[in-house]
């Protein structure tokens, strides 16, 4: 791997998402939440998301304490899927998933992830993957109505 | 005995020590998680491998006999690396926490009983909380935990207060982990025998830093790692009194712990092979054997005042970062520096100056407590050994400026 794309983890959009993270705090009126734990590292999230009728996530937030790619993975994800379909996030995971695992090419394999296509570079940090995939596991216990999720 | 103390010579002996990392000199300041080995570890687990393979305490024939004698010497060697007072007392397991585990487990369940209580501190590392929380679901026993201040440090009347006629064992980490606090752990061993109260000293950070005379100190157990003395990983010792251990029953049983065995009824072998179920880690053993012996020339008469000086460097230079809050500052430290950034969560600090070269760790360094008491998730944690240098501070000073500036960047 070249020196330059492991400085790229820390690029500015993953540093605003960490400064100022999007829909942060609790959700009143959610429906389904989950917490998630990473016990290596003490990351700790909880994902409220408020599913409507024709299942769809009309509502979606997050609130924790982690490290800033857990704060920014967290804060993305909740961008990326409100006012999706439930099928829709379900299948936004599984590409996450190969992303960050490194067997999906965000440039050359087509997929759906958008602006999530910046944790590609994340599989060259082994102990990081962790903290991208907390939130997004978290996600899928609280839709799957598993309460806590860890990472382990 | 003591050879004069020239780092850049010292530096040399660890092979590890020149290696790059991301294209960078290697700055290498996670001693607290493992030491480096020294070449003549590494050559004498080599020679054992190449020239004496061969099984302990079986065999009649050349290689075993060779291999037993080598295994033993190395019994003798620790026995009078921690002054005890027979090598018998000297038993060889996988490590600190097997050391922890087989004296919860022996003594634990034969002596202790249903409302007995078992003193311990905030700042345990989880291998002397959770055996003993398993014997507390299973016996019924109760833990005290002495509670720490906002250095990082107790008293001995913090222990006194917790002291009751139920107190049956006392079990304290000497040097913290993740604080660097040097314990009152002397005046406590005299306190807990006043009321005939065992004590197990959980040394795995201690006996790297300073010497330690277990008839002096009169604990009555002491537990360390090889790993963390310079040596092999796999290996470690249980010290005991031997009128404790002779007591105690077998902790697992197997190959070379009895005596005889019939399936009416096994006699178990005498101190220390009672405890050393198996076939042990005879190259552990043999390359520990060797990492006493660099030791012992090192001298802690010249690497205690030398950490000494880089603790001090060191925390003035970390002093120095605008808002970096030092967590663990006891006036009794171990040349150990965590602390945490405002900004800068601590594992997006560990993958930033891993970039530049810089191992330190990072997160709850196996003591989840003493997070809880600070009110943080995780810290950074710089650990030094006489190996290390005010170079190596510097570095990660400059490592961390970096992070800094990539953390505050126009947001």
């Amino acid at each position: 791997m070249s020196e330059n794309s492991r400085a790229e983890l820390y690029q500015q959009v993953i540093l605003e998402h960490n400064h100022k993270p999007k829909n942060f705090g609790e959700l009143a009126d959610a429906t389904h939440d989950a917490e998630g734990y990473n016990p290596l590292c003490g990351d700790h999230l909880h994902i409220y998301l408020h599913i409507n009728h024709q299942d769809i996530i009309d509502n979606i937030s997050f609130k924790g304490d982690g490290c800033a790619i857990s704060r920014a993975s967290a804060s993305m994800m909740t961008v990326a899927l409100k006012g999706k379909p439930i099928a829709v996030a379900k299948s936004l995971f599984e590409e996450f998933h190969q992303l960050i695992l490194g067997h999906l090419k965000p440039e050359s394999d087509a997929n759906h992830l958008g602006k999530l296509a910046i944790f590609s570079g994340i599989w060259q940090y082994p102990s990081r993957v962790k903290c991208a995939s907390l939130c997004w596991h978290t996600m899928k216990g609280a839709l799957e109505k598993t309460k806590t999720i860890t990472t382990e | 005995m003591a050879k004069s103390f020239n780092i850049n010579q010292i530096r040399k002996d660890f092979p590890n020590l020149s290696l790059k990392v991301h294209g960078k000199p290697l700055v290498y300041l996670d001693n607290a998680a493992t030491t480096m080995k020294p070449q003549s570890v590494i050559d004498r687990i080599t020679q054992h491998y190449s020239s004496e393979t061969s099984n302990v305490h079986r065999g009649v024939h050349y290689l075993s006999e060779k291999a037993t004698a080598e295994f033993e010497k190395v019994r003798e060697k620790v026995a009078k690396f921690i002054n005890a007072k027979k090598s018998s007392e000297i038993i060889f397991t996988k490590g600190t926490t097997d050391s922890i585990n087989l004296v919860v487990t022996s003594f634990g369940r034969a002596f202790l009983q249903h409302g007995d209580e078992i003193i311990i501190s905030e700042m345990e590392h989880h291998s002397n909380i959770v055996p003993w929380q398993i014997l507390c679901e299973e016996k019924g026993v109760i833990l005290k935990i002495i509670p720490i201040d906002n250095t990082g440090a107790y008293s001995v009347s913090d222990f006194e207060k917790l002291l009751t006629p139920k107190t049956k064992f006392i079990s304290l980490v000497y040097i913290s982990n993740s604080l660097g606090t040097i314990n009152p752990i002397p005046a406590i061993i005299k306190i807990a025998h006043s009321k005939n109260i065992p004590v197990l000293i959980d040394g795995a950070q201690t006996v790297n830093h300073m010497p330690i005379s277990v008839q002096e100190l009169n604990c009555d157990f002491l537990a360390f790692s090889g790993h963390k003395l310079f040596g092999p990983t796999g290996v470690g010792v249980l010290y005991g009194k031997s009128e404790l251990l002779n007591k105690m029953p077998p902790y697992q049983g197997g190959g070379d712990m009895i005596a005889s065995v019939t399936f009416e009824k096994t006699t178990y072998n005498v101190l220390p092979y009672k405890f050393e179920a198996g076939t042990p880690n005879i190259a552990g053993v043999i390359g520990l054997g060797a990492a006493i012996d660099y030791l012992n020339e090192i001298g802690f008469d010249n690497i205690m005042p030398y950490e000494k000086d880089l603790l001090d460097y060191g925390t003035k230079a970390l002093q120095k970062i605008p808002n970096l809050r030092l967590i663990g500052t006891a006036k009794d430290k171990a040349a150990i520096l965590a602390f945490v950034l405002p900004n800068i969560h601590a594992h997006d600090l560990g993958t930033l100056v891993d970039e530049e070269g810089i191992a330190i760790r990072t997160g709850h360094h196996c003591t989840q407590p003493v997070m809880k008491h600070f009110g943080i998730p995780a810290t950074s944690r710089a650990s030094l050994a006489f190996y290390n240098n005010e170079n190596d501070i510097d570095r990660l000073v400059d490592a961390i400026g970096k992070a800094n500036t990539i953390f505050s960047k126009n947001l």
